[in-house]
């Protein structure tokens, strides 16, 4: 892909920018876009040449087509809490943040729909939607801090996708600009549209086909209730094995997660969620739905687990409860955080069968690298998201880790899996996309790309890897 | 699957278009096409070994959905999307294609939201992986789901893996005599509460509810409806809609699932998102029905030489053409199958 030439200084596009975009709407001083300068991969920084908050889609219209004209590359930036460098800034670009569009806009509680503004907070949706009964399924862990217009961007998902799905599966229609600065509606009220399916498409695309400024999202009634059970293990192959057979039951959990004895341990000494350090490995299974049902599967699964060989079962006995366990899960990233100076978060997918086997090899690694790496894992889903300990300090220490962390993600296509489940591939996976994909492949990709952005200006040299590396890349791999 | 590729490598060389054709069931979905010679995935079958805990399953393109459903039931499992079987023609591949769903598609999603991955063909007769096969996977565009509605203009489906679900432990089918307007409203409510709700519809004066999960929870909600208990025939009869429009083509609108019923003879299927209209209207006076009902009207029937689908603003349209050229550059699959101009 062309790289955009660097013949703009900031003065010069931040005055004319002024003049299609009102000024208060632009940061152009070096201080106050520090903010800026990463996303939750904070390894990875670059400060971008300018920052511009429009405060309405004719603004952001305007600044596409000023930027498509000038040549600029334009990374958008919902809430920052991507972890892939996928809303890193381009040096010579324009940062477009979606902050102020934090509106939403309308609730139909009897279609169960809301239609918001791409900077509404995930969860924000949720707590709106509550009096009517409803709420937004997916749920990433940092969903208090990351917007919806991020979560279409990279799929995200959550814990509860096993059940509930993606982001993709709960999403109806988006508007969008293209960076000719035309607006784009894809999909409808309805469930589906004639022709291809570009709303699947933009989703996951990471900013890199257009910016969504519009978003109508399916809401989900509030089960009546929800209860969680948590089983523990002296060994991950059995509860590895205890997932399995959940679903042999016939029971598909409202979530379904695992934590191994370090992620445990981690989280017990954070924030004393009650999880009993003993134990090897820790399941979470949260069932869902009518009292009756509910009543019905917790005993299921409890009984499964028992068979399974836990040596122990607790059931929430409040909402109190079952918030405390899924408390301990949600704030795993910052429990095991605290315990280096720095964390490496990886988001390898597993067929579930090759869970004991990945986690040993992991384990050979770690020992190999001398890093510590706990485990969290969307077991549900075979999600893993294996936790580097490192410190950014020991000069080298985050080469290494990176080194170690896509050996982690390349044995997990070893096995038939994927590099990333839900986090993107943004700036930080881009050697990956050569383990997962043919060159081949790769070059039809960019030519998805350039029906969208023929000039490559969105988000460039992010999710698709150029070309021209891959035999850097595969024989650095290699060796 | 050699074959195929130098079939297409092959029609590129010499300028020629294919017809890819499944089951040959959806002949009458889209427009009519002229095509130098048919594609045929009809053999091309088989279901990869398959482990039913990982809920995923991995099928050639040719394979039938009744396949399918035969192998998912010896295990208890069954695809959500609950798609149309064409009397045991329709293929898996088609079935994406054509973006074809049945009557759970609002409660369980649609074949589009189960897909995981896939082999494509592009039209530079290339064989391509996108996707995979584990339940998640967001690494490159998803091309995979993108095929959905494609009606394979963007490319030979060759290999589909798809999510899989354990059958609920019972399902029973309820049924109320009632105007539309009232089923209307009684499917939207239900479905924004706790009824265990799996399909509803609303056919000849009649609503049908189907409840499905755990026993206690479908018993409980029967309880509550008092409703009179059906046999499940319905559903499969919504099914077969689309096959029936081979000989009565009908315009089936795609809507916000509460939009007030347009005036026609119809049939309202996927808690009111989905109605099936029998009109003599144009395509463009049933859109402009459709637009107002938030959603879009197709026209399923005889294949015709006029649009079938919708027109598109212009960004839009210029998008669609600009996806089609990258990925089928000479236009050699399907060619005006979705759109005259694409
Ligand atoms: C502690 C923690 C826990 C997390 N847990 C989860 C989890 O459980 N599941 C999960 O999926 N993710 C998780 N994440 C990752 C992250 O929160 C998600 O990827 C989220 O979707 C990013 O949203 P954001 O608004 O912060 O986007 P940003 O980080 O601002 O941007 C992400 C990408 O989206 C693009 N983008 C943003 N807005 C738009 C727009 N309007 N139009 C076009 N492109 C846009 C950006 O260019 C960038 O490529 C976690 C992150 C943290 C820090």
């Amino acid at each position: 892909m062309n790289l955009v030439p660097q013949t703009h200084s900031t003065e010069s596009v931040a005055k004319d920018l002024a003049a299609v975009v009102p000024p208060h709407t632009l940061i152009a001083d070096t201080e106050t876009q520090v903010v800026y300068e990463c996303d939750g991969l904070a390894m990875y920084k670059q400060p971008p040449m300018i920052t511009v908050l429009p405060e309405s889609v004719e603004q952001v219209q305007a600044v596409m087509r000023y930027a498509h004209q000038s040549g600029i590359p334009v990374v958008a930036r919902g809430g920052g809490t991507g972890l892939c460098a996928g809303a890193m800034p381009h040096a010579e670009g324009i940062l477009l943040s979606l902050a102020k569009f934090n509106q939403i806009q309308h609730i139909d509680p009897l279609a169960r729909t809301a239609v918001v503004q791409p900077g509404v907070r995930n969860l924000a949706i949720s707590e709106a939607a509550k009096i009517h009964n409803l709420y937004y399924a997916p749920d990433p862990s940092s969903q208090i801090a990351c917007t919806i217009g991020g979560n279409v961007a990279e799929n995200a998902g959550g814990v509860h996708c096993l059940k509930y799905g993606l982001t993709v599966n709960n999403v109806i229609k988006v508007e969008m600009i293209t960076i000719e600065g035309d607006e784009v509606v894809i999909g409808s009220e309805g469930l589906d549209s004639a022709g291809p399916d570009l709303l699947a498409l933009m989703h996951g695309s990471e900013g890199l086909l257009g910016v969504i400024t519009e978003i109508t999202v399916k809401l989900m009634p509030i089960p009546e209730r929800m209860q969680v059970v948590m089983a523990a293990f002296d060994d991950v192959t059995k509860a590895g094995n205890a997932v399995g057979a959940v679903i042999a039951k016939g029971i598909i959990p409202g979530g379904l997660e695992m934590m191994d004895h370090f992620a445990i341990v981690a989280v017990e000494e954070y924030l004393q969620a009650g999880y009993p350090t003993e134990a090897q490995a820790l399941l979470l299974c949260e069932v869902d739905g009518t009292p009756a049902e509910v009543e019905e599967h917790i005993a299921a699964v409890t009984q499964v687990f028992e068979q399974m060989g836990a040596t122990s079962v607790r059931i929430s006995q409040s909402e109190e409860e079952r918030q405390l366990f899924w408390k301990g899960r949600k704030n795993a990233f910052p429990a095991v955080g605290r315990l280096s100076p720095d964390y490496y978060c990886m988001d390898g997918t597993i067929p579930r069968s090759q869970l004991a086997n990945v986690l040993l090899k992991m384990a050979e690694m770690s020992e190999r690298y001398g890093l510590r790496v706990a485990n969290v894992f969307h077991a549900g889903d075979g999600n893993l998201h294996p936790l580097i300990l490192f410190d950014a300090n020991i000069e080298g220490q985050f080469e290494t880790t990176e080194e170690f962390g896509g050996k982690i993600l390349e044995l997990c296509v070893e096995v038939g899996g994927c590099i990333t489940g839900e986090h993107g591939v943004g700036m930080e996976k881009i050697r990956q996309m050569f383990t997962q994909f043919s060159e081949t492949e790769l070059t039809q990709f960019h030519a998805i790309k350039a029906a969208f952005d023929s000039a490559n200006q969105l988000n460039p040299g992010k999710g698709i890897p150029v070309l021209k590396n891959c035999q850097e890349y595969r024989s650095v791999g290699g060796a | 699957m050699k074959q195929l590729i130098d079939q297409v490598k092959t029609a590129i060389s010499e300028g020629k278009t294919l017809r890819i054709e499944g089951g040959n069931s959806k002949a009458h979905i889209g427009r009519a096409t002229e095509c130098s010679e048919t594609l045929s995935l009809r053999d091309h079958t088989g279901i990869a070994p398959y482990n039913p805990v990982e809920l995923v399953m991995t099928t050639k393109a040719g394979t039938t959905i009744a396949e399918i459903n035969a192998e998912l039931a010896k295990h208890g499992q069954f695809l959500p999307a609950e798609c149309p079987d064409f009397d045991g023609s329709a293929t898996i591949g088609g079935t994406l294609a054509a973006n074809c769903n049945g009557a759970g598609r609002p409660f369980r999603g649609a074949l589009r939201d189960l897909v995981l991955g896939c082999y494509l063909i592009n039209g530079k007769g290339e064989h391509l992986r996108f996707g995979g096969t584990v339940l998640k996977n967001v690494a490159g565009y998803d091309v995979s789901r993108l095929q959905s509605g494609a009606m394979g203009t963007l490319g030979v489906i060759e290999e589909v893996s798809f999510k899989v679900l354990p059958r609920p432990a019972m399902e029973i089918t309820v049924s109320k005599t009632c105007s539309a307007e009232d089923a209307i409203t009684t499917m939207n409510k239900l479905a924004a509460g706790s009824t265990p709700l799996s399909a509803s519809a609303w056919v000849n004066g009649t609503l049908y509810l189907r409840l499905a999960g755990a026993k206690t929870a479908v018993e409980a909600a029967m309880a509550q409806l008092a409703m009179r208990e059906e046999d499940a025939e319905v559903w499969a009869s919504l099914n077969t809609l689309w096959q029936d429009c081979a000989t009565e083509g009908r315009y089936r609108l795609s809507v916000k699932s509460t939009a007030a019923p347009s005036g026609h003879a119809q049939i309202i299927n996927w808690g009111g998102a989905e109605r099936w209209v029998s009109s003599d209207a144009t395509l463009a006076q049933m859109q402009q029905a459709a637009a107002k009902m938030g959603g879009e009207a197709r026209w399923i029937g005889a294949a015709r030489e006029d649009e079938v689908n919708p027109a598109l603003p212009d960004a839009l349209k210029a998008l669609h053409k600009r996806l089609k050229q990258s990925i089928d550059p000479r236009g050699v699959f399907n060619p005006g199958r979705l759109y005259s101009w694409n």
